[in-house]
């Protein structure tokens, strides 16, 4: 039996390309924030928001509910426009991005913003914060479950082995880490900067379950986040090979906006190719 | 000389010889046991320093509460942050020098900006660390730490008053750095002497100057205080065991009443206590001021009165301070 549904898989798709118009309009009205790695990560968002987080939007707070640590919290746009398409905040905030007394910082805060777990930004560290929330439950006898999305180029952060190393001993089989491998950071290709390869067996290493998928195909990373589930006494990592800036066909694996938001006319064809799915079809907008 | 009898001193205050000395260190083991007891929720993380920072007692009696990390301190932090996160109160147990010294960003962004209940406990702090040197003697610690919104910085004086400290920071929701030393140092506290985070008690009334001090060097302010009593010079001496939040009010009032303070700290001049202090008073009630301290340099390798002495922070040292301030007073 699949582990999600072919009708479910579409409206998800369908959902992600929401969500990436919604960046784009967003990061327009702020004038500033990162393209590419949101645009990139849309799809596994979507995946986590709309079927595989236990979770209430309306109730952020709720105990039970399951742990989405953002470690890269430079591409929060991804996330505050999954959440506001599930629910969790009104649209009206998508326009307020980076804007003074927002709950949408320029890097997410716990402390502004209902729903975000944790303060991120400072790369490195979310591995650690994820890895003590899935120690704590387990100590506790709790069932929710502790999932980290991370950049690869964060790899790079002593703290970050660290954190690999605490959840190996320990066996923290209620943690899920996701890399979002793009292979670029600000300066350019991470094999260029300082290669992560081989990056599968530097997590087994340290008593990891690894998993590859491609983190564009919403069944395949379902599956793969099921696999994780399923897997006793290690943590698993699923390497999430995915294209930055996809969607946006001048974007697209391009380092240079990792850090920069359209222009106006840049987004009118971003707009373009998202609602065209790359010229594929004709769109009602236009 | 005017020993204000509600703080409940031990006998032989200003006998040091007579004095029973333990490290403050003993009173946070004994103080995490304590809490631990009262609270479930208490655990203890620790970068590969368990005996030394004291968390043994509680590793002992809570092993499933006990978590060993190894070296590394910057995940701790951040590991904390995450069990605060869950409902758990964290301690996070290595040497001042590492922790908050090594992983103040974690500090900052995932304890302090997050505003979780983490406690950070700064062992062997301070230049009585002795022969280990410099690399391990953190005389910065408080200044890195008040520097940071959300966060209360303790300083206390004694094993007794190092146990108090450990056990209200638990009954606080929020962050906190509680700082204590590797070296034994008298008692002159008891269980009856008053604790409370934020204020600062009066330990000596008088009213030709303050001694406004934090740490195991209070003892060596009280001796200065009592030798100056004995020449009718009057020595206010207050425990200002909270760094931050500041209690302004006792401070401003020691000010005025007084006309001249100095403060006194195992800790670099700049930006720990008697930076806290200055600031205040350059802003409330500005009056002469002298900072006894290390004077913006690292330690070195010796014996901890050696060095506490080659740094000018004894009873000697404090009296030529108080007398230094009374002359800029005068004029």
């Amino acid at each position: 039996m699949p582990v999600i549904h072919d009708d479910k898989v579409k409206k998800l798709e369908e959902i992600a390309v929401k969500v990436r118009e919604d960046i784009i309009a967003m990061l327009l009205e702020a004038k500033s924030g990162h393209s590419a790695g949101p645009l990139g990560m849309a799809d596994i968002f979507v995946a986590f928001y709309f079927h595989i987080l236990h979770h209430v939007p309306k109730k952020p707070d709720w105990e039970d509910r399951d742990r989405l640590i953002l470690s890269n919290g430079h591409i929060c746009p991804v996330r505050y426009a999954t959440m506001v398409e599930a629910g969790y905040y009104p649209r009206t905030w998508l326009k307020r991005l980076r804007k003074f007394g927002s709950p949408f910082q320029g890097h997410p805060e716990r402390e502004r913003c209902p729903g975000v777990e944790t303060t991120s930004g400072p790369l490195g560290s979310g591995l650690s914060q994820a890895a003590g929330l899935a120690y704590a439950a387990r100590m506790d006898g709790k069932t929710w479950r502790t999932y980290c999305l991370t950049s690869d180029a964060e790899h790079g952060c002593g703290i970050f082995w660290e954190a690999v190393m605490f959840a190996g001993r320990n066996k923290l089989s209620n943690l899920t880490v996701v890399v979002d491998r793009n292979n670029i950071e600000i300066d350019g290709f991470t094999e260029d900067i300082m290669p992560l390869e081989p990056l599968r067996e530097k997590y087994e290493a340290f008593n990891w379950h690894v998993l590859d998928v491609n983190g564009h195909d919403i069944e395949a990373f379902v599956a793969a986040v099921e696999e994780a589930k399923s897997i006793y006494e290690k943590p698993t990592a699923i390497i999430a090979h995915t294209i930055p800036g996809r969607g946006v066909s001048f974007m697209e694996n391009k380092f240079e906006w990792h850090g920069n938001p359209p222009n106006v006319e840049q987004a009118k064809q971003a707009m373009h190719d998202l609602r065209t799915l790359g010229g594929k079809i004709r769109s009602e907008h236009e | 000389m005017m020993m204000n009898s509600r703080m409940y001193f031990t006998d032989n205050v200003f006998e040091r010889e007579k004095l029973e000395q333990k490290p403050t260190r003993d009173g946070y083991g004994q103080g995490l046991v304590i809490a631990g007891e009262k609270n479930k929720n208490v655990v203890v993380l620790c970068a590969d320093l368990t005996e030394s920072t004291r968390s043994l007692a509680f590793k002992q009696k809570f092993p499933d509460r006990f978590v060993q990390l190894g070296v590394s301190e910057q995940s701790m932090a951040a590991i904390a942050a995450g069990m605060a996160m869950a409902g758990k109160i964290p301690f996070i147990s290595s040497y001042a020098a590492f922790s908050p010294g090594r992983n103040w960003e974690q500090i900052r962004t995932n304890v302090a900006l997050n505003n979780v209940n983490v406690k950070i406990a700064g062992a062997h702090a301070g230049v009585s660390v002795g022969p280990d040197g410099a690399t391990h003697q953190a005389i910065e610690d408080m200044a890195t730490m008040r520097v940071i919104p959300h966060m209360t910085v303790l300083a206390p004086c004694d094993m007794i008053e190092t146990r108090k400290a450990t056990i209200v920071a638990v009954a606080m929701n929020g962050p906190v750095y509680l700082r204590f030393a590797r070296d034994k140092s008298p008692i002159f506290t008891t269980e009856k002497t008053p604790f409370t985070i934020g204020k600062a008690e009066i330990f000596n009334d008088g009213s030709d100057v303050a001694i406004i001090a934090c740490g195991p060097l209070l003892h060596e302010a009280l001796l200065a205080a009592h030798a100056l009593g004995k020449k009718k010079i009057y020595v206010r001496v207050i425990n200002n065991h909270t760094i931050k939040p500041l209690d302004e009010k006792t401070i401003i009032k020691a000010a005025r009443e007084c006309g001249a303070v100095v403060t006194v700290e195992e800790h670099q001049v700049l930006g720990g206590l008697g930076g806290a202090v200055a600031e205040v008073l350059a802003k409330h009630c500005p009056v002469p001021m002298e900072f006894v301290g290390v004077q913006d340099h690292f330690g070195e390798s010796g014996e901890p009165r050696e060095l506490l002495e080659a740094f000018h922070m004894t009873a000697p040292w404090i009296i030529k301070a108080v007398k230094k301030v009374l002359k800029r007073k005068a004029n």
